[in-house]
């Protein structure tokens, strides 16, 4: 990525915010609620996608910083009756702090052993959930009572569990995230991080503290998973262990390699395409794992790179 | 006049190899020092050592009087080590813009404005004749090619020491004597040490040259010292480049 002219790249990330802006009034309904869960989760794979993808560090326990968020917010509601704002502040800090502390034990190690270690964090916080069950409500989960989840601002007060609003929200921190993405990835910063997971010795070698910017990209991520946490208690109102277990750590992985790894659009396009094939195989077969599962083979075998990967690889090298 | 770095018994072993065997050895500011010595005579390890790229098992390594034995690489950088690779090591699924653009964007004091990167990564990549190959992948660079964007690089650093580990390696003999323009150009703001095969370009850049052999310095001085130099010339000259 040269210092090239931003247009293209910033019109297309606007062009893609201002469609889904506009899917908003035509899709009927249950697309639409689909749709707003899918901008939820593509901000999980964002976060994902920056450790992994332009890092290069795959880690196996990123639903720890999702639950971070998802519970950070969902308890500060339920049991402190804290407002909409301040339940997400305290869920973004929470993700914030654990990926601070995360990433100074996990970076010592690199490799299969990074894997390994963030899996066992993940799966010591999954336990921590279901062991203060009186607090989290235990595998059951918590629901995050209606009345709770209005945003006030000023006069006006918004309600996130009507869907327009919940859509519109979504929207917005989608949006956020995925322009703080593209402008971290045409950063200097963003190319440090590419260069650290091209070859982190040579990197050493220009002067850089590689330590200290993987720990920066683990805090980023983390804080970005963690605000998809908390804006999912809030906006669906069901703060859940499941989404602490190791499947949660695993999706990501999943929607980003499908997407297109350290590709900024990928993250959504991955997630959207996974949810979609899944909701389509369900309403023919009870076996829709398999058709999921094939999907992905054919995936991987024709398009390596995942979507957006590979189309950049092939007509569009300016992608970011 | 106070070296820019000093080694004091530097060593270190692998297994029971001593690569570099207790060398003390000086450096003064704006010389331009070459380092030969048959293969593996451990001119590599030497200054792998000084630039912190690996650790030495006794000895000590002084830059602009402080010890710099202990600092991580990367902070030897920060102080002004530049070192560039014997392997060639750049970046080769990055443009050869980005490969400068790294150094230069974290030398930069004065903001890192895009504008300011893109002046000094053109100007560096200018100096090595690769500015028509900014936006090639470095992989796909000519091998020589990838050695003047290691160049390119180093320079980048705006290094008050530049280590050159065999550069011209691959260069065609056209291509060398831009290069001898270049190293007399890096030398009027930077220390260099160079470690050189090629002794035409040894002969013709070096103030004085230092002579590893089995992992100690058999001997140092200018070109014409060394040239006359009859332990030199069994281990070395006379044997691989006679
Ligand atoms: N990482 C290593 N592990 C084990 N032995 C090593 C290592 N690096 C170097 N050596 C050995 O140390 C000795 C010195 O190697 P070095 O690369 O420093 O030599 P050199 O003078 O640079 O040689 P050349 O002219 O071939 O580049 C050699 O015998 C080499 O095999
Ligand atoms: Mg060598």
């Amino acid at each position: 990525m040269k210092d090239a002219s931003p247009a293209k790249p910033y019109a297309l990330h606007l062009g893609v915010i201002a469609l889904l802006f506009g899917l908003s009034f035509v899709l009927p309904e249950y697309h639409h609620g689909l749709l707003a869960r899918i901008m939820v989760l593509a901000v999980f794979a964002m976060g994902y996608n920056l450790l992994f993808g332009y890092v290069g560090l795959l880690s196996l326990g990123h639903a720890m910083f999702f639950s971070a968020g998802l519970y950070g917010a969902g308890l500060a509601v339920i049991h402190l009756g804290w407002s909409v704002p301040a339940a997400f502040a305290a869920g973004l800090a929470c993700g914030a702090l654990l990926a601070l502390v995360i990433g100074l034990l996990a970076l010592r190690t690199s490799g299969v052993a990074f894997m390994i270690v963030t899996m066992m964090f993940a799966q010591v916080f999954y336990l921590v959930i279901l062991y203060f069950a009186a607090w989290t409500g235990g595998d059951q989960g918590m629901v995050v009572p209606q009345p709770m989840r209005v945003l006030v601002l000023g006069s006006t007060s918004l309600d996130l569990t009507n869907p327009t609003v919940r859509y519109m929200s979504a929207l917005a921190l989608f949006s956020i995230v995925l322009l703080i993405s593209l402008a971290i990835v045409r950063s200097g910063y963003g190319r440090v991080l590419v260069a650290i997971r091209e070859n982190e010795e040579r990197t050493k070698m220009l002067g850089y503290d590689t330590f200290s910017n993987k720990l920066a990209a683990v805090v980023i991520s983390g804080s970005i998973c963690a605000a998809s946490g908390a804006a999912y208690a809030l906006l669906f109102g069901y703060v859940g262990s499941s989404f602490a277990s190791v499947q949660y750590s695993i999706l990501p992985l999943l929607w980003v390699l499908l997407g297109g790894a350290a590709t900024t659009l990928g993250p959504l396009i991955g997630t959207l395409f996974m949810y979609y094939v899944i909701d389509v195989a369900s309403g023919y077969t009870s076996a829709y794992l398999l058709i999921v599962g094939i999907a992905l083979i054919l995936l991987v075998l024709f398009f390596p790179r995942g979507i957006l990967g590979s189309i950049r690889q092939r007509w569009l090298g300016w992608l970011p | 006049m106070m070296p820019l770095l000093t080694t004091k018994g530097l060593s270190r072993s692998f297994g029971g190899l001593r690569a570099v065997d207790g060398v003390d050895f000086a450096l003064m500011p704006g010389e331009i020092r070459a380092v030969i010595g048959p293969n593996g005579a451990g001119k590599t390890t030497f200054v792998s050592l000084v630039s912190g790229r690996i650790q030495p098992s006794s000895g000590m390594i002084v830059f602009d009087g402080a010890d710099i034995t202990n600092l991580p690489a990367y902070a030897r950088v920060r102080l002004g080590v530049a070192y560039t690779f014997q392997i060639t090591s750049v970046f080769a699924n990055l443009s050869a813009y980005d490969n400068v653009a790294l150094p230069v964007q974290r030398t930069l004091t004065d903001g890192r404005s895009k504008g300011a990167v893109h002046t000094g990564v053109m100007a560096a990549l200018e100096r090595t004749g690769l500015a028509d190959r900014a936006d090639m992948p470095a992989g796909q660079l000519s091998y020589g090619h990838q050695r003047l964007l290691e160049v390119a690089m180093g320079l980048a650093l705006k290094p008050r020491l530049l280590i050159l580990d065999e550069p011209t390696q691959g260069l065609a003999d056209s291509e060398i004597d831009n290069f001898i323009e270049l190293v007399r150009e890096i030398a009027d703001s930077a220390t260099v040490l160079l470690i050189e095969h090629n002794m035409p370009v040894v002969m013709r850049l070096a103030d004085r040259i230092t002579v590893f052999n089995a992992g100690r310095i058999l001997a140092e001085g200018t070109p014409e010292q060394i040239r006359a130099n009859a332990a030199v010339q069994d281990a070395y000259l006379g044997t691989t480049h006679g």
